[in-house]
């Protein structure tokens, strides 16, 4: 299949050049020391809050809130992967390569989509496995734990299709990160002093991604997700077409 | 095998926004022909390749590839096209052979079949040795010849190259000529160039563009004879009178250039050259030189060009 060889072609070029590699040990080294802050903080409280009953685990008080820091870092990581997509070659001359090949706007935008959210995938699984080495100390809530790694993966979905968008839209590569971040920024903190069940939390990243970290998978969330990532990839494949006629 | 009709072009048109860069195209390509795109810069060459290899879509207008319509089925008529745009489209990270087999797979080679692909376009672009090779680390010649083996690696009936010769040194214009005239033996060629000598040497015909209308299109070949009649440049030690030249059969007219050189115009045909080299024989005038000489395709393209704007 034609969207496999281009999201192929695509992770390899992520790490051909340092961008790939860089990207994820800064990434690593990031998450790793918000989770000893985490971690110390924690061991600091534990002798209090092993006083109370019904207190909030390791699992509430560490791994929660890291997922929550790795959401952000794929908001900052994500537009520099997604930039290249189709903006990228666009700025190369590689673009026609592409188009005079015989393959359609969508296994072109399907292909560019796997590719980032495959790295994407990579990311979250080398800041998740961090958690996991709790499991030497403690005992952690694993159905939560990997309630928010399905929230992270709908997330990341739904971060690369907008980047791919931006990156469809905007000529310029540098640009289109910068449009993508700041779009996703916006969506992230649109909840911010917001009612729940306002229109602006409802648009609200960030405001979805929670419930998931509390170990609740709500197909509102799920779907939420999965509207936005499908319509970015339809309105990617739709530009794609439009910019032939331009 | 040739005369199959692989590229036909039909009241092509196409605007950027208000801007029309291309309109009334009509042009069709068969098996084994080369044509050759000539044009000033910014007369639309480029643009009509983008349009017929399908990166741009026309304002106006049909093409058709080996039968399939570019927009109605555009799959079927870009697996039957190798197209090099004006930029070789590279990855400069990957090396030569990881390149070549990307573009043999977006074309669907697979194994055995793709080895073989990649392995015959690298011969004919004089790449074997160079396999391992990153492209960012090849010259801008090599660059090129990537760019050219990606555009024919997938044997495609038609071949689109868009100034395939810019930027090389001389052996390496005259390596790609060749390969062009290879590939014009049983594909349909398509190049477009403003190196005039090079539509001479490899061209079957050509159309030449000015501002987006094609001002002429005929056998490269009908060019060189065309304006009616051919000229004869001929130089003698001893000379004879010019009047005695104007006699001879199926002279036009005599232009004298001194030294003992004279131009003559005659009405096409190969008789006169060889009755001048019997007269000059005969009278013992002594000839030295007689070459042909034909209106080349330089002054063809100087006067469909420049023509409007001194107008």
């Amino acid at each position: 299949m034609s969207a496999l060889v281009v999201a192929g072609r695509e992770l390899r070029g992520l790490f051909v050049t340092p961008f790939g590699w860089i990207a994820l040990a800064v990434a690593q080294f990031v998450a790793a020391w918000l989770f000893l802050v985490q971690v110390e903080g924690f061991v600091k409280l534990q002798a209090r809050l092993a006083a109370v009953p019904g207190a909030p685990g390791v699992t509430d008080l560490v791994v929660a809130p890291l997922l929550a820091q790795i959401g952000v870092l794929l908001l900052v990581v994500m537009p520099l992967v997604s930039m290249r997509a189709i903006s990228g070659e666009r700025q190369a001359g590689t673009l026609p390569l592409l188009l005079a090949a015989p393959l359609g706007a969508g296994e072109l935008v399907l292909g560019k989509f796997l590719a980032a959210f495959a790295f994407g995938l990579l990311l979250i699984g080398l800041l998740g496995l961090m958690p996991l080495a709790l499991l030497t100390g403690t005992t952690l809530d694993l159905g939560k734990f990997l309630a928010g790694l399905l929230g992270l993966t709908l997330l990341l979905a739904a971060v690369a299709a907008v980047g791919l968008l931006l990156s469809a839209l905007i000529h310029q590569p540098a640009a289109a990160a910068a449009g993508t971040f700041g779009l996703l920024l916006l969506l992230w903190v649109a909840d911010a002093g917001a009612p729940a069940g306002s229109a602006l939390a409802w648009i609200s990243l960030s405001h979805h991604l929670q419930p998931f970290l509390r170990g609740l998978v709500d197909t509102a969330d799920i779907g939420y997700y999965l509207i936005v990532t499908v319509t970015c990839l339809l309105l990617s494949a739709r530009r794609l077409e439009g910019g032939r006629r331009g | 095998m040739s005369g199959e009709r692989l590229v036909e072009v039909t009241g092509l048109r196409r605007d950027y926004g208000a801007r029309c860069a291309v309109r009334d195209l009509d042009f069709h390509v068969d098996r084994g022909e080369v044509l050759g795109l000539l044009g000033p810069n910014g007369a639309g060459k480029s643009t009509t390749l983008q349009v017929v290899s399908g990166c741009l879509a026309p304002s106006a207008g049909r093409v058709t590839l080996a039968g399939h319509d570019v927009n109605d089925s555009p799959r079927r008529a870009k697996a039957a096209l190798g197209y090099l745009p004006e930029q070789p489209p590279l990855y400069r990270g990957l090396t030569v052979d990881e390149y070549l087999d990307f573009c043999a797979r977006l074309h669907g080679l697979r194994g055995a079949r793709l080895r073989a692909a990649r392995e015959r376009a690298k011969a004919r672009c004089g790449l074997i040795a160079d396999g391992r090779r990153l492209i960012a680390q090849l010259s801008k010649g090599y660059q090129q010849r990537v760019g050219i083996a990606q555009a024919i690696l997938h044997d495609p009936p038609v071949v689109i190259l868009d100034e395939p010769t810019v930027g090389l040194d001389p052996n390496q214009i005259r390596e790609i000529r060749a390969l062009v005239d290879d590939l014009g033996d049983d594909h349909a060629v398509i190049l477009s160039t403003h190196i005039l000598p090079e539509v001479e040497a490899v061209c079957d015909r050509v159309l030449i563009l000015h501002r987006g209308r094609a001002v002429y299109s005929d056998r490269v070949t009908a060019a060189g004879d065309g304006g009616g009649g051919a000229e004869l440049e001929c130089a003698f030690s001893t000379p004879p009178d010019a009047a005695v030249l104007a006699a001879l059969d199926g002279v036009e007219a005599v232009e004298p250039l001194g030294e003992g050189r004279f131009v003559l115009r005659h009405g096409g045909g190969h008789g006169l050259a060889e009755a001048l080299a019997a007269a000059s024989v005969e009278g013992g005038w002594g000839l030295m030189e007689l070459r042909p000489r034909r209106r080349s395709l330089e002054q063809l393209f100087v006067e469909l060009t420049c023509r409007e704007e001194l107008a």
